[in-house]
């Protein structure tokens, strides 16, 4: 499980602490993880569990605003000693990223044919021509109908769904080996966030792409991701593969977040109920929550390890 | 627990939004462009159960629940409640019906007026109805507070001070306080994570059992909505194409939108993985419904006639109705092409 | 170190609130300072002007700032400090007459325009294009050369046609609040409109409205002023700064302090009014906003 001779990404005690107006706060709280090749890995969490800053502190984008400690290692090399010129060739290359609202991710004002092409132009050596037939290819891949004839649309002429088929249009433009995915599907209707889905396990599996699906909905994770981590408060805690995770989750948050989600059981109609926080809350208040890196599943104190 | 007469009765309800032509549009001739939020809908509610309405957004749930609420004057069909039709006409009647039937919200942060404190918020609603004499308000408060389990000292504080929980439990205090019988939950935890999502929403049926209130129940969240309702209502694109019995509908859906709204629902379970979407294409814009029946362009089954003919919603069974012209096919079984 | 308290003990223990913190502000302070040192002035002129404004002292004409007359005196001899000090009651005066009925009248049309839409709405949009097409200084003087000079009548024209700019920000801001969900709550509880309007949407909506109204307040002593320098506001030998600068004018060369000192007074007003309504608008926001 825990080999890292074939790991893309190692992330290794990722720590993101923000400053503002004299008061810190740490978002991300000491995070390793690894991402091997084709992977799908489910960074789950609630709002404010810091699974989006893990993400963006990952590609350094974080950086402007807070300080980020610990080691990010892509193919090996330490992406966080990189300044930001030299994460430029990774960053939107080798790793792209896409958004919950692709909307304010696009350019209003440019044709999203020549959104497409300007990545093209920045990270592939195709000429005019080439690349609007590879634009072509591209939108054909993400399933946009008749993509030629919509290569002058503007983003306002796509629906929410559409425009976030164009956003991973754009994001593979550059072959990338991983992609991020920040809450995806999360402002699409079921049946579009099925399409989307649908359409990212695909692709891993054809290009042979990672991804990292940053979301908040268990359901999404159980349907697209071969492993989770589970992040509670700026920390894992737990990691594993999907299957042992959801079936047989060790940790009581992990429990309780499956418990809250629910799932099809038929209701005993008025006196069905939701655990709402489990019975051990009080102590994970006071006791620390860690994974040590990259070891095997241990996450709470409560839960003796399984080694 | 006995579901008889219908406390709210909705028969073909239509609204129809028309949008602002620019003078270039009068210029070019442009039609006159229409969103057909609403394209008669008839749905019964009965005493003490919980309707949950389904369906993407932009099918209309919302703009039904607002229209319920009289946020909206449709502008064909009619509400009637305990069997009176609810007219414009008398004012009194509206004021009842007003009181009677509240709404709750989706956004917990502009829900509440941010400068008001939670007692001014329960005072008034409580002064404006008459609902108890001035020297009772207090304890009256106190016991709202105590019924969605706040904390007495909530009272005196303003809404920046709450989490998105506790704001949509001021909420429901306040569509409480003037005790109505029917409640209208638009969205009212979608926008809550879902460890409390389960707290908001266990409050709601346990007052709904407490009190005997029922609940129109519309959400986007399938999982959240089988689990809270007795009857499931699913909209697309402004009609009812099925409407039923929870279990029934959630088990065995007979509309074939129905089925595909259920399949995209992700499980929770890994091993139940479906390689391909459950639907394909999108949901056609509501300026623009399609002739027929509106989900042809996007169903599998579809016919001639489905492309001609709008399908009625018709009973198939005494626990539901559809509105699908093919729907007395089994639809469970995939190979049936008609 | 638990969780929560990686969360929590970072946040320093006492904090004063912001409103509290935003009235300590210096610019504030500054503003405040001004604004009530002018208020002073204009409700007790005498106490402070050294001299009779209208005295004239044929001794001491056009006479250069010095310890007696720290503002110099002007051609007839009248001492500018006073004169300016006495010009105080009449130009705070206009500040608030000249606002305070248009921004009345414009907050109950703007509300009831936004609140209740139709046609009502279609007539006032057509009112504000035209208003708004006009120079306001070009339509003020229109009015005041039909009901003739003088301050009331300057008040009249401003309200005139200052009431429309009230009234349009007015709608904008309560056609904001009405798309916040405690309008509709309010509508769904059977609330009166009147209820709606003025207890839940106008007081979300007052802090741009009061921000504005505090701007309007200086551009009105400008406007006076510039009535009053072209004769159609307050006349002379009412002491009110426009009316101080006209009368300078056609010694700007001789005898500036005549033109200048007014014109400082000007300026020091305006910009206490600029500073205190910057920081109202922190001070008026709802708590929790930002």
């Amino acid at each position: 499980m825990t080999s890292q001779t074939d790991s893309l990404l190692k992330v290794r005690n990722l720590k993101t602490t923000f400053h503002s107006k004299g008061r810190t706060l740490r978002a991300v709280d000491g995070i390793s993880f690894d991402v091997r090749a084709g992977e799908v890995l489910g960074l789950v969490g609630e709002s404010g569990s810091g699974k989006s800053i893990t993400l963006r502190s990952i590609i350094g984008l974080t950086r402007d605003y807070g300080s980020v400690e610990g080691n990010v290692y892509w193919k090996g090399e330490d992406l966080l000693a990189r300044t930001d010129k030299q994460l430029q060739s990774v960053r939107g290359s080798q790793i792209s990223m896409i958004f919950q609202e692709p909307m304010t991710s696009l350019n209003p004002l440019l044709s999203i044919g020549l959104q497409i092409e300007e990545n093209l132009k920045a990270h592939t050596e195709l000429d005019k021509r080439a690349r609007k037939a590879r634009a072509i290819e591209l939108l054909d891949m993400v399933g946009i109908p008749s993509a030629s004839s919509r290569l002058s649309d503007f983003p306002h002429q796509f629906s929410g769904g559409m425009r976030q088929r164009v956003m991973i249009a754009i994001s593979l433009a550059s072959n990338p080996e991983m992609l991020l995915a920040d809450e995806p599907t999360t402002a699409l209707d079921v049946t579009i966030q099925d399409q989307i889905l649908q359409l990212l396990l695909s692709l891993a599996k054809n290009l042979n792409m990672a991804i990292v699906l940053v979301t908040h909905d268990l359901g999404v994770v159980a349907q697209t991701c071969d492993r989770v981590a589970v992040m509670y408060a700026g920390r894992l805690v737990e990691t594993g593969s999907v299957r042992d995770v959801l079936k047989r989750p060790q940790h009581p948050y992990t429990l309780g977040l499956l418990k809250s989600v629910p799932e099809n059981i038929p209701p005993a109609h008025h006196s069905f109920r939701f655990p709402a926080r489990h019975q051990h809350w009080t102590h994970c208040r006071r006791a620390a929550l860690s994974l040590p890196a990259a070891s095997g599943r241990k996450m709470c104190v409560l839960v003796p390890n399984p080694r | 627990m006995t579901f008889e007469a219908p406390v709210l009765a909705v028969e073909g309800l239509h609204l129809h939004f028309p949008l602002k032509r620019t003078l270039f549009d009068a210029i070019q001739r442009k039609e006159k462009r229409i969103v057909k939020a609403l394209n008669g809908v008839s749905l019964e509610v009965k005493r003490g159960e919980t309707l949950g309405i389904v369906g993407e957004s932009g099918c209309g749930k919302s703009t039904l629940a607002r229209c319920l609420a009289r946020l909206y004057e449709a502008d064909k069909g009619t509400i009637r409640y305990d069997g009176q039709e609810v007219a414009a006409k008398d004012a009194g009647a509206l004021r009842e019906y007003n009181r009677k039937v509240q709404m709750m919200f989706q956004d917990p942060y502009s829900s509440l007026n941010p400068r008001m404190t939670v007692r001014q918020v329960l005072t008034e609603a409580l002064r404006v109805h008459n609902m108890r004499p001035a020297e009772q308000i207090k304890t009256r408060i106190a016991e709202l507070l105590d019924l969605v389990r706040l904390p007495q000292d909530a009272a005196d504080k303003l809404p920046f001070e709450f989490s998105g929980g506790q704001r949509q439990r001021i909420a429901i205090a306040r569509a409480l306080s003037v005790e109505p019988e029917v409640l209208v939950a638009d969205e009212l935890v979608s926008a809550l994570d879902v460890s409390v999502q389960a707290q908001v929403v266990n409050l709601l049926l346990e007052l709904q059992e407490k009190l005997g209130l029922t609940i129109l129940f519309v959400a986007h969240d399938l999982r959240l909505v089988r689990h809270v309702s007795h009857r499931v209502a699913v909209i697309y694109l402004g009609s009812i194409v099925e409407i039923g019995d929870s279990e029934q509908l959630f088990n065995a859906p007979r509309h074939p939108y129905s089925k595909a709204l259920l399949a995209a629902a992700p499980s929770l379970d890994p091993d139940k993985r479906h390689t391909r979407p459950s639907i394909s294409g999108e949901l056609p814009s509501p300026l623009n419904i399609p002739r027929g029946c509106a989900f042809h362009a996007r169903c599998s089954h579809a016919s001639a006639r489905c492309q001609n003919q709008i399908p009625r919603l018709r009973a198939l069974d005494e626990l539901g109705k559809v509105a699908c012209h093919h729907a007395h096919t089994p639809m469970n079984a995939e190979n049936s092409n008609i | 170190m638990t969780q929560f308290e990686t969360l929590q003990t970072t946040q320093p223990k006492r904090k004063l609130p912001p409103r509290v913190k935003a009235l300590l502000r210096p610019g504030f302070l500054l503003g405040f300072f001004i604004l009530s040192g002018s208020i002073i002035l204009a409700v007790f002129p005498a106490a402070f002007a050294p001299y009779d404004p209208n005295a004239f002292d044929f001794m001491a004409i056009q006479q250069a700032p010095s310890w007696v007359h720290p503002f110099g005196t002007d051609n007839l001899g009248r001492d500018t400090l006073s004169r300016v000090i006495w010009a105080y009651s009449v130009d705070m005066q206009i500040a608030f007459f000249a606002t305070f009925f248009a921004m009345v009248i414009g907050i109950i049309v703007g509300s009831l325009v936004a609140y209740h839409g139709g046609f009502a709405d279609v007539i006032f949009g057509r009112i504000v294009d035209v208003t708004i097409t006009f120079p306001f200084l070009v339509l003020v003087i229109a009015v005041v050369a039909v009901l003739g000079p003088g301050l009331t009548n300057m008040y009249v024209a401003v309200t005139l046609v200052q009431w429309v700019y009230y009234a349009r920000l007015t709608r904008a801001e309560i056609m904001t609040q009405m798309t916040s969900d405690y309008a509709s709550a309010g509508r769904v509880m059977g609330y009166s409109s009147g209820r709606i309007i003025f207890r839940h949407l106008l007081p979300n909506a007052m802090t741009p409205l009061i921000t504005f109204w505090m701007t309007d307040m200086a551009l009105a002593i400008l406007l006076g002023s510039s009535l009053g320098y072209l004769g159609l506001g307050a006349q002379p030998p009412q002491a009110e700064w426009g009316v101080l600068i006209a009368e300078g004018r056609n010694f700007i060369t001789t005898a500036w302090w005549m033109s200048l000192m007014p014109g400082i007074a000007i300026v020091v007003t305006r910009l206490g009014f600029s500073l205190v309504g910057d920081s109202l608008a922190d001070v008026l926001r709802p708590r929790g906003a930002s």
